[in-house]
Parts: structure tokens; sequence; C-alpha cells
């Protein structure tokens, strides 16, 4: 049952999110390419690439092409509606109740806890991609794509978008 | 017409939040309390803080929440459309045109130009975690928290939902000394 796959895909990642979007990436990646295998690494790489690159939270816009590749137009709803849907009726019905713990310590330490765990499923990540581009594009090209990528980046402070796009020329070009 | 500008004022949130969710809540704020006056600031605090208090993505979180107090259900489902279906709608199309080509050896070039470039993103991305984790949690348990969910998650291979929501239990039980001079000094809310 697609539909039923979807929908388990992206609600957990949805429920166990803590901290936006970008936190739930390792967990969304796992549950697609580790668990119902319908990505590789690369092309759910792919995937993210062109998402960072386009405006929009992030983790919508996984859901819905995940979901639309899997089941089509209904399968596209069902990934949004699972990755959406659950966190936002909790947000409208546990309002009046939350708004009394809301500088609660508790609440603080719930996400800080759970940093480091998303810290390694990232990093996890970071590595299986290195590893991927070392296979397909050599060592040297990956270095060059690195250090360039972090420095227009990190140093430069160049938009990713431009980054993704620039990258995605580069390859067109000297590695076709 | 209420329901126009709330579209407009999220459809505006989705196309230009670049980074995710939460490089967009500044533009939530610019559209709801500056622009539409739907809430004062004090306001949007409070529904920021407790966005980030429940899990999932915060965008959709604060579309809906916000949609919902403006108008009703309908605002609800028209404010999480407009922030999220024209971005789905051009990820489907540019890459379902990418897969067409996928043979054509300039894609395959793009795609493997691309992974590293994502690579370096996780890998500040996981080092902005550590970095925050540390300043919360100190070096000890941050240290302890990272080898133990490598160990359970990488090597013993328990599902990392089970492990992060071990961690929320255990947030919600452990009894906490600071508790109630904490929470005697926040603001009630103003609703």
């Amino acid at each position: 049952m697609i539909y039923w796959d979807i929908f388990v895909a992206f609600f957990i990642p949805g429920i166990v999110g803590y901290g936006g979007g970008p936190a739930s990436i390792p967990l969304v990646e796992n549950e697609v390419v580790g668990r119902f295998g319908w990505m590789s690494v690369n092309e759910f790489s792919e995937m993210l690439a062109m998402a960072n690159a386009l405006p929009g939270p992030i983790a919508t816009k996984m859901a819905g092409y995940i979901g639309f590749q899997q089941g089509g137009v209904v399968g596209a709803f069902v990934g949004v509606f699972a990755t959406v849907a659950p966190s936002l009726v909790l947000m409208i019905v546990l309002l009046s109740l939350l708004n009394r713990f809301k500088n609660s310590p508790k609440v603080k330490k719930m996400t800080a806890l759970i940093r480091p765990t998303i810290a390694i499923l990232l990093g996890v990540m970071a590595f299986q991609f290195f590893a991927s581009s070392y296979e397909g594009a050599g060592l040297v090209q990956t270095i060059f794509l690195i250090v360039a990528s972090f420095v227009l980046m990190e140093k430069m402070n160049v938009h990713p978008a431009f980054v993704i796009v620039g990258a995605l020329a580069y390859g067109a070009v000297f590695l076709g | 017409m209420q329901q126009w500008h709330l579209f407009l004022a999220f459809f505006r949130v989705g196309m230009l939040g670049y980074g995710g969710g939460p490089s967009s809540i500044p533009l939530v704020h610019k559209e709801v309390v500056e622009k539409y006056k739907w809430m004062n600031d004090d306001e949007f605090a409070d529904i920021l803080a407790l966005g980030n208090s429940l899990p999932g993505p915060i965008a959709t979180k604060m579309a809906g929440y916000i949609g919902h107090r403006v108008a009703g259900i309908t605002g609800m489902l028209n404010a999480v459309l407009a922030t999220i279906v024209p971005t789905i709608t051009i990820m489907i199309f540019l890459l379902t045109f990418l897969s067409t080509f996928r043979e054509k050896a300039w894609v395959q070039g793009m795609t493997q130009a691309v992974v590293p470039v994502v690579g370096v993103m996780l890998a500040v991305l996981t080092y902005d975690f550590f970095r925050k984790a540390q300043g919360n949690l100190g070096w000890i348990l941050t240290i302890a928290l990272t080898v133990a969910s490598f160990v359970f998650i990488e090597i013993a291979g328990v599902h990392p939902g089970i492990v992060i929501g071990c961690l929320l239990l255990y947030a919600l039980l452990k009894p906490t000394r600071t508790d109630k001079k904490d929470s005697g000094s926040r603001k009630e809310p103003s609703s």
C-alpha cells in the first residue's frame, strides 16, 4: 500500500523533527533511502540540492516531490499532509496549554537534548555524500568542489542557490 | 478580501524564503505584524516560541496557526497551501525535466558536481547543531549524547525516531529544580 508507506515515511520526520525543516532532512533520508529504498543516496542528494536552490520550506518540498514520484498527485498530497498536519493540529489544539509552559526549562531542554542526535545524523549524511562523490567524480574533483563551495558559502557568504547553480554548470561542462 | 491578503502574505513568504523554514520567520513577521497588522510583536513572539517547542516544519505551523486565527479553517488551508504549493510545483517540474535527460552525459556531470556541495551544506549544519548543543548542554553531555546516538543509530541500527523519542520523554519526565523559579518570571499571554 504505497500511500500508507508515503504517509509513514513523512509522518515520522514530521513528528520527531524538532527544530524546523532542516532537522528533518536526515530523518527523511532514513525513511526514503534506508527503509523504503525509493531513492539512492545520489538521487537523494540531487533532490536535496534542488530543494535547497529553490525557495520555500524544505520539508514540504521533499515530501511533495518524493510523494509525487512514488504515488503521483495523490502521493504528493499524502506526503505533504503527513508532514504538515500532525504538527499543525498539535499547534492549534495545544496552544492554550503550551502557552503556560513555553518558557519552562523542560521544553527548552527537549530541543537542546536532541541536537547531538540530529548532528550525528547530519554528519553521517555529509560523509555519505562525500563518499558517493569520491566514487563518482574522483578524489581531485571532489576535494576541489568541497573547498570551492565551502569558501564561497561560508567565507564569502554567496547564497547557496548561486553556488548550486554554479556547481550544476561546472558539472555539465567539466564532468559530462 | 481577508483570504486574498492571507494568500498574498504567505505566497510571498514561500517564494522568498530561501534556506528552509527557519529563514522564512522574519518574512512572516514582516507580512503578519508590519504589513497586515494581524497581531502585535508580543503575540508573534508567543506564537514563534510555541511553534519552536513543537515538532515539525516551522513555516507551515506558523502559516496554519495564523491563517486559522485570521480567517478560520478556510484561512488555515489557504495560508498553508500558499506557503508550499508554488515551490513544490516548481520542484516537481525541474526534477522531472532533469530525470528525462538522465542518460545524457552533461546531466550526469551536473548530478556529480552537486553532491559534494550538498555534503558541505550538511557538514556546516552538523557543526551548527554541535555548537548550539555545546552552548546549551556543555561539553560532557554533548559528547556523551553524540557518542550514544552514533552507537544506537549507526551501529545498533535503532530507528532515529525512537532515540529522539526517548530523549524527549527523558526531558519531560526528569524533575528539574529550576522549574518553579523560571515559570514565575515568564510573561502571561496577552490574549
